[in-house]
């Protein structure tokens, strides 16, 4: 007997006194560290309407090692899985941890988490946490505002914030803002018994972490006016981006076709992702950051305060328009000749901006093309062309204003001339530009010769968020002839764009026709209104469509407009925009 | 009349100490090892701890009823009342309710009496009522069988119940016939083969019998007096090659298969922390997180938590464990082994063969279930459901442990009489 019990105090003194391993396994065992994930921040538009805000959503964790031969048939019928899927799941949570809590089905409905809830204590291993999810409003600015999305491994891998299961903005404001978004998560201790309930907080609470919620933003955004904007680009493809030129705020992108943000939230936003990624109309492309066109006859504009900046050109210097001087850039249409700077602008005259460029180029003399043109393409480089502009938005292309090094490969070194390279003139060739770009442009021009960085969040919790201005290298006075064309190219009466001229408002623009050697011609146009004290500045790209004048000119027309104006007056005009389909079946 | 008034005149105290402290503790334990903030009343029913209240309060009438009694009546009907009870766990065969598969309880209201339990101390008496009898000559075969069936019929219609724990605790009597001169060869003979069978479970039998070959040559080589007993070695060691290969057979084909993995997870050949060997884990953690002094009462998570299973009956010494730690343990141990020790001497002391051997029995019983249950706790023993004296929720096994001990105590206070 006496042996007996000295067998169980050495026993008993080894498991209490000299291992500790039991002691973190009753540890281990009741305590269940849960993770508060705080709302993140709700996105606002630039008047205080909502874009983006939470809702309530649930997600079933387990913790596999206390999974007890689960009634499983019972727990696949509650949840809608069949067996197949149950045990699938449950093998992604143990090669995760059988020890730590991995979500098994995420984002359980309201009415499914009510009945859950009631029959879980039967499922020792399962719990139910609280999350919440992005809704959308309005089925607007998708590409602007991003998505959420599970982090992936190689986020967690990037920032140990992250495990696996949370959330992380994959795009757009989502992404650039994450940080300010997603607060701080929290943790809660608690300690549980072995049907999992709740049974009160570990040492008090004192080892929580109070979580810390994201904070809110105010985009730049105007959700009227992206509304309308979405609305007037629907049945088209092309974008438009509209930037208050004060501030370099952007009031609106679009990106068409777009797609409903509510898409890529909860459950189906795997299924619906890869259903969008495959549409041949590419809704996920941003073609107001990423597609790279050739700026066509906007580019003249460039051009044109180049060649004055230079010296190159006075604003009065005429180039004809027919004859030897017009080879080999001939005119598409007939007009008076010579102009000057500001009706070959109204009337987009390709030789005279031919003209122009050459004299550019060819400045220090006809053999010193490269002195020349690195200049000129300095000019143009300060106008935010061939990068990427924008503090906040993500992934935008660079464009492409080529370099000498370029032609020197192409052409041999030093066999290249401005004649070799005249199509820049006219904004065709290598030279490639974003909506965004152009309209940055439209707003740089609209403050005579500064811009600020366009960008799409203009505060984050209490936060201003506020960004320096550029200046360009073409003084200020060099502005105003060509904003006297701009103005003529509305208010003329050989403005390209003189039909979508706004009631009492004086607008300013240029149209542009991109030749593409796939199809149609992309209409392009970039504005800005009003002339004095510029509201508004605005670039609408509407592929394969046509001349600049038939549809990106009325667009860009009915946004300023209504933008201004509050409403449109011209309602024929507005309907045909919004009925025509110009996308080919 | 003197000794009507005060029963406890030559009552031994420290046994009564003993037996206090124990059931004040044991209740303690139980009240923290069902604890929950929403039942604060100690007293309720409808809680173990209340029923509890209430078993150690009608104990304590059942103490003041052995004690009145003559001490004589436990002798003289010995055997009535051994045959009550053996009828009683016939009847619990035919109107018996089941829990958890034990058909072995006897429902009166919303009580439930368990009449195993108390056979003990009926099997108890009428086993030192028969070897108490002067003359009487354990050597004889007709006493052996006499002694066998009197310690055989309860554990059989016990085993009927499918109550094999309160079945296995009758083993425990060879240790009073040890006493009472049963040759130590049987006692020797039993040990071997326990250790034959565990290792003939736990490596492959022809390695078993290749070392008992090994083990009997050394022990002819060695033989030190007269001529070799040839013929017993070659008895021994065929007796136990049959033993070998019957364990292999039984454990495979007999043997149901929650029974093998029981003693497969004991052995350590397996692991299986879901099934049987959930309970086991899950107690030796109770008891291993306690550490030298506890967390402290009512703070054990696991017990409280129910993650221990059965924690107010069989593995109660996890609360013990867990919110006490070693020093709780050790005082607990403690207590048990003294009143053991006591118990031994105080039957060493008796002048009656009936008295000896109504204690030895005493001794016996509550060191085999102390040594099951908290071995059994602590992971050295396999999870065999029987209760620790005293301690476990229970009323059957409460009294059953009261009229056991308090009979002796009453005997003992007598043991100066001549009888």
């Amino acid at each position: 007997m006496v042996v007996t019990v000295a067998i169980f105090l050495v026993k008993l003194f080894y498991i209490q006194v000299l291992s500790d391993n039991y002691r973190l396994l009753s540890e281990s065992n009741v305590r269940r560290s849960l993770v508060q994930y705080p709302p993140r921040g709700i996105i606002y538009d630039r008047h205080g309407e909502k874009l983006v805000t939470n809702e309530p959503a649930y997600d079933l964790m387990v913790i596999p090692r206390q999974v007890k031969s689960p009634d499983t048939l019972e727990l696949c019928r509650l949840l809608e899985l069949d067996p197949q899927q149950f045990r699938n799941r449950l093998k992604k949570a143990r090669k995760y941890s059988m020890y730590k809590a991995s979500i098994f089905l995420e984002q359980i409905s309201k009415e499914s988490y009510g009945y859950l809830q009631e029959k879980l204590y039967r499922f020792p291993g399962f719990f139910v946490q609280p999350r919440t999810l992005r809704k959308y409003p309005y089925p607007i600015a998708a590409s602007v505002l991003g998505y959420v999305g599970e982090v992936n491994q190689n986020d967690i891998e990037k920032d140990r914030y992250y495990i696996s299961g949370d959330y992380i903005g994959k795009s757009g404001i989502e992404k650039s803002y994450e940080r300010e978004l997603r607060g701080e998560k929290g943790m809660r201790i608690v300690m549980v018994d072995v049907f999992n309930r709740e049974k009160g907080r570990f040492e008090e609470g004192q080892y929580d972490v109070p979580q810390v919620q994201g904070e809110d933003l105010i985009s730049t955004l105007d959700l009227q006016l992206q509304l309308y904007a979405e609305k007037l680009m629907q049945g088209k493809r092309g974008s438009i981006v509209a930037i208050e030129p004060s501030t370099g705020e952007i009031l609106v992108m679009v990106t068409a076709p777009g797609y409903d943000p509510n898409l890529l939230i909860g459950r189906q936003r795997t299924k619906n992702f890869a259903r969008l990624s495959q549409d041949p109309q590419k809704p996920l492309f941003n073609r107001a950051l990423q597609a790279q066109y050739p700026p066509g006859s906007t580019f003249k504009l460039v051009v044109g305060l180049t060649g004055l900046q230079e010296g190159a050109i006075t604003p009065a210097s005429r180039f004809g328009c027919n004859g030897k001087a017009s080879s080999p850039i001939a005119c598409t249409h007939s007009h008076a000749s010579p102009l000057d700077l500001v009706g070959a602008i109204e009337q987009s005259c390709n030789p005279y901006f031919w003209g122009v460029f050459r004299n550019s180029v060819d400045r220090f003399g006809y053999s010193n093309t490269r002195k020349g043109f690195n200049e000129w393409r300095r000019i143009v480089k300060s106008f935010g062309f061939g990068s990427p502009i924008s503090p906040d938005l993500l992934n935008q292309s660079e464009g492409n204003i080529p370099q000498d090094a370029y032609y020197d490969k192409y052409f041999g070194k030093n066999g290249w001339r401005s004649i070799t390279i005249r199509s820049l003139s006219i904004g065709q060739g290598e030279i490639l530009v974003t909506p965004l770009q152009l309209a940055n442009f439209a707003a740089t021009i609209a403050n005579r010769g500064y811009y600020i960085p366009p960008h799409v969040v203009k505060k984050a919790g209490i936060r201003e968020i506020e960004f320096e201005k550029k200046k360009t290298a073409v003084e200020d006075k060099y502005f105003l002839p060509i904003i006297d064309g701009m103005y003529n190219v509305f208010e003329a009466s050989h403005g390209t764009a003189r039909y979508w001229k706004i009631d009492s408002i004086i607008s300013c623009g240029k149209t542009g026709t991109v030749q593409n050697p796939h199809g149609k011609d992309h209409s392009l146009f970039l504005a800005f209104a009003p002339m004095d004290n510029p509201k508004i500045a605005v670039c609408v790209v509407v592929e394969n469509a046509g001349f600049g004048a038939t549809w990106a000119g009325p667009i860009a027309s009915l946004l300023m407009e209504r933008f201004i104006k509050g409403k449109v007056k011209r309602l024929d005009v507005e309907e045909h925009m919004i009925n025509s389909n110009l996308i080919s079946p | 009349m003197r000794e009507r008034k005060n029963i406890f005149q030559n009552a031994d105290k420290i046994m009564i100490i003993i037996y206090i402290l124990l059931v004040l503790m044991g209740w303690l334990n139980i009240y923290a090892a069902v604890y929950d903030d929403t039942h604060s009343s100690i007293f309720d029913l409808s809680t173990n701890y209340g029923k509890q209240a209430l078993w150690i309060a009608t104990s304590a009438l059942l103490i003041f009823l052995v004690m009145m009694t003559e001490a004589r009546f436990f002798s003289s009907f010995s055997y009535v009342i051994y045959v009550g009870i053996v009828l009683l766990l016939v009847v619990v065969l035919i109107v018996g309710h089941e829990v958890a598969g034990s058909k072995s309880w006897i429902e009166i209201g919303s009580f439930r009496i368990q009449p195993a339990e108390l056979a003990k101390f009926a099997t108890n008496l009428a086993l030192a009522a028969y070897l108490g009898r002067t003359h009487v000559n354990i050597q004889k075969l007709s006493t052996k069988v006499v002694t066998a069936i009197i310690l055989g019929i309860p554990p059989l219609l016990i085993l009927a119940q499918n109550d094999t724990g309160s079945a296995i605790v009758y083993t425990t009597f060879i240790l009073v016939l040890f006493r009472e001169g049963l040759n130590g060869n049987v006692l020797v003979a039993g040990v071997a083969a326990a250790f034959l069978f565990i290792m003939s479970l736990l490596v492959s039998q022809w390695i078993v019998i290749g070392s008992t070959a090994v083990v009997l040559a050394f022990v002819a080589w060695r033989w030190q007096r007269g001529r070799r007993p040839w013929f017993a070695l070659i008895g021994v060691f065929l007796i136990s090659v049959a033993f070998v290969l019957c364990v292999d057979y039984a454990f495979h084909k007999v043997l149901e298969p929650h029974q093998k993995e029981r003693i497969n997870v004991l052995l350590g050949k397996e692991t299986d922390l879901k099934g049987a060997g959930y309970n086991v884990h899950q107690s030796l953690i109770a008891i291993g997180s306690g550490g030298i002094l506890g967390k402290g009462y009512l703070n054990g998570t696991q017990t409280k938590y129910n993650y221990v299973p059965e924690q107010s009956t069989d593995f109660i010494f996890c609360t013990v464990g867990e919110e006490w730690g070693f020093v709780g343990s050790t005082v607990v141990l403690g207590l048990f082994l003294a009143l053991l020790i006591r118990v031994i001497m105080q039957a060493e002391r008796q002048r009656t063969a009936f008295a000896r051997i109504y204690g030895y029995g005493v001794a016996s019983i509550l060191f085999f279930h102390l040594a099951i249950n908290v071995g059994m706790a602590i992971g050295l023993l396999p999870v065999v459901g029987i209760p620790l004296p005293f301690f476990s929720y229970g009323g059957s096994s409460l009294w059953s442990f009261t009229i056991l001990l308090f009979i002796f105590i009453k005997l003992d206070s007598h043991r100066n009489e001549v009888v």
